[in-house]
């Protein structure tokens, strides 16, 4: 009994710690972003990073998760009688919901991994040692970049996404299943305010916050060798995606 | 020109250094010599700030070191350069962008310029022509050179060097310590240098201090060390498994 107390304990200490660093890191990382000099060339090499070389991953992603929510909505909403909903059913969710979250789940897949094995083999083979003895702070060269990219791009992904997603929906509704195009451009119309795609892309900035700060957190703090740079990944991509999930519900319930 | 004057450090419940004493003389070769695992990367880190001690003082002419901020520190790092023990290259960069990363980060230098420095910093350790390979095409050896090089890119005061020889062939382990000495003899620079291996500590050393359970137990020139009585240094020096530092 004894026991489990003091793992329960320890464990709690464990993450009140962790949320304590992420805070601390978080406020540094932004106080750095303002102290000059901007290092430009760094932040547009991790916006690449983060933005364009996950493209793909994205318009796959909503490729077929607009066709699929097509499929679906379609067979459900015709025992309606109203198919025509089907396009604003896909733009809605897309733009609300799916596009920002499945865009930060994926991100946190491909650069959020990324990122926590490119610091945390830096850090265990002392390379960000070497920049502390060379007079330059690690936080302002590789996290503060990091997240600035993850801030900026993950809106940038998320409406490619939804704009995928809907496309694919069109083409499942309107080519497969035969609805009728002006129907379904007209009811999307309709149905989707300007309102609903910016709140999400608010989502997703957030969400692009989220990832790459754990990620940098976890990169950063690795212990061990090759082992300790695996589970930084595997903890930054497990606390990435949990804490997407987790603030989606607080930021929906305030936004929607 | 540094002076460490009772610098004690531990961490968790084990003491790593003890009440540390070391001098070491500008434009010389200090060598800092101790069985693995004996605090002697330990030390090198609080000499540029890498760690704070628990107690004790680091003199970088009269200023201590341990008291300082962050910014203060940055600024007496910008007089150090450091060679890792694994050379710490930017894995991302090429040996040219590695060896300027200092250069690029603190001066506005423009880049006909960088490359002559980069070009000058690599023909001083014995290289050529490759500027534009990445590190993970490089020997251990070569590492080790591009590491020096970036350590002396901003013609630092002093140059720390930790384990400039681990994991290189006899034959490479000397070149290094030639490099070394040349380098130092060129540069008029400090070096100090935490090693265990012994035919480069007599090779390049003016000076010699041994560090064991956390202090220095013996310090001197190379023929003061080699005549030595010292128990501890005389079984370190000689290699030998008995005697009094246990092995455990």
């Amino acid at each position: 009994m004894r026991e489990f107390f003091e793992r329960l304990g320890k464990r709690a200490g464990m993450i009140v710690s962790s949320a304590g660093g992420i805070a601390i890191m978080l406020f540094q990382a932004v106080i750095w972003i303002f102290v000059p000099p901007l290092k430009l060339r760094n932040i547009f090499k991790q916006m690449e990073f983060v933005g364009v070389k996950s493209l793909f991953v994205v318009v796959l992603t909503g490729a077929f998760t607009g066709a699929v929510l097509a499929l679906q909505s379609y067979n459900a909403l015709k025992r309606f009688g109203a198919e025509s909903l089907v396009g604003p059913t896909v733009a809605l969710s897309m733009a609300r919901e799916l596009g920002p979250v499945l865009t930060g789940l994926m991100v946190t897949g491909r650069a959020g991994s990324a990122m926590a094995t490119e610091l945390g083999t830096m850090r265990v083979t002392e390379q960000i040692d070497a920049l502390y003895t060379m007079a330059v702070n690690p936080i302002k060269y590789l996290v503060s970049p990091r997240i600035l990219a993850g801030i900026l791009m993950m809106p940038v992904l998320a409406v490619i996404t939804d704009f995928v997603g809907v496309l694919g929906g069109y083409f499942v509704g309107v080519k497969m299943l035969g609805i009728n195009s002006g129907v379904y451009i007209g009811r999307t119309v309709d149905f989707v305010k300007p309102s609903d795609i910016f709140d999400g892309l608010i989502k997703a900035s957030v969400f692009g916050l989220i990832l790459s700060l754990v990620a940098c957190y976890h990169g950063f703090n690795t212990i061990g060798g090759a082992a300790g740079v695996g589970e930084s990944a595997t903890k930054s991509v497990v606390l990435g995606c949990v804490m997407i999930l987790i603030s989606d519900y607080f930021l929906t319930s305030v936004m929607f | 020109m540094i002076k460490i004057i009772d610098l004690k450090k531990s961490f968790n419940s084990k003491k790593v250094l003890d009440g540390a004493n070391l001098e070491v003389e500008k434009g010389k070769i200090t060598v800092i010599i101790g069985r693995s695992g004996e605090g002697k990367s330990v030390l090198i880190k609080h000499i540029i700030g890498l760690l704070r001690p628990d107690s004790g003082e680091i003199l970088l002419d009269g200023h201590d070191i341990t008291k300082m901020t962050e910014r203060e520190l940055n600024e007496v790092r910008r007089r150090f350069g450091m060679l890792f023990q694994g050379a710490a290259l930017f894995d991302s960069m090429t040996v040219g962008e590695n060896v300027s990363f200092p250069l690029r980060e603190h001066t506005e230098m423009p880049e006909d310029d960088l490359k002559k420095v980069i070009k000058e910093k690599l023909r001083k350790v014995g290289l050529k022509d490759i500027e534009n390979m990445m590190p993970a095409d490089l020997s251990g050896g070569m590492k080790k050179r591009v590491g020096l090089a970036r350590a002396i890119a901003m013609d630092p005061e002093i140059v720390l060097f930790d384990e400039p020889t681990t994991g290189l062939d006899p034959v490479m382990s000397d070149n290094v310590a030639t490099l070394i000495l040349d380098t130092q003899r060129d540069l008029k620079t400090t070096y100090i240098v935490i090693t265990h291996d012994i035919p480069l500590t007599y090779k390049i050393a003016d000076k010699i201090a041994m560090l064991h359970e956390g202090k220095i137990v013996e310090e001197g020139a190379v023929e003061y060390m080699k005549a030595s009585p010292n128990p501890i240094l005389r079984q370190f020096l000689e290699g030998r498994a008995e005697g009094p530092i246990k092995v455990f």
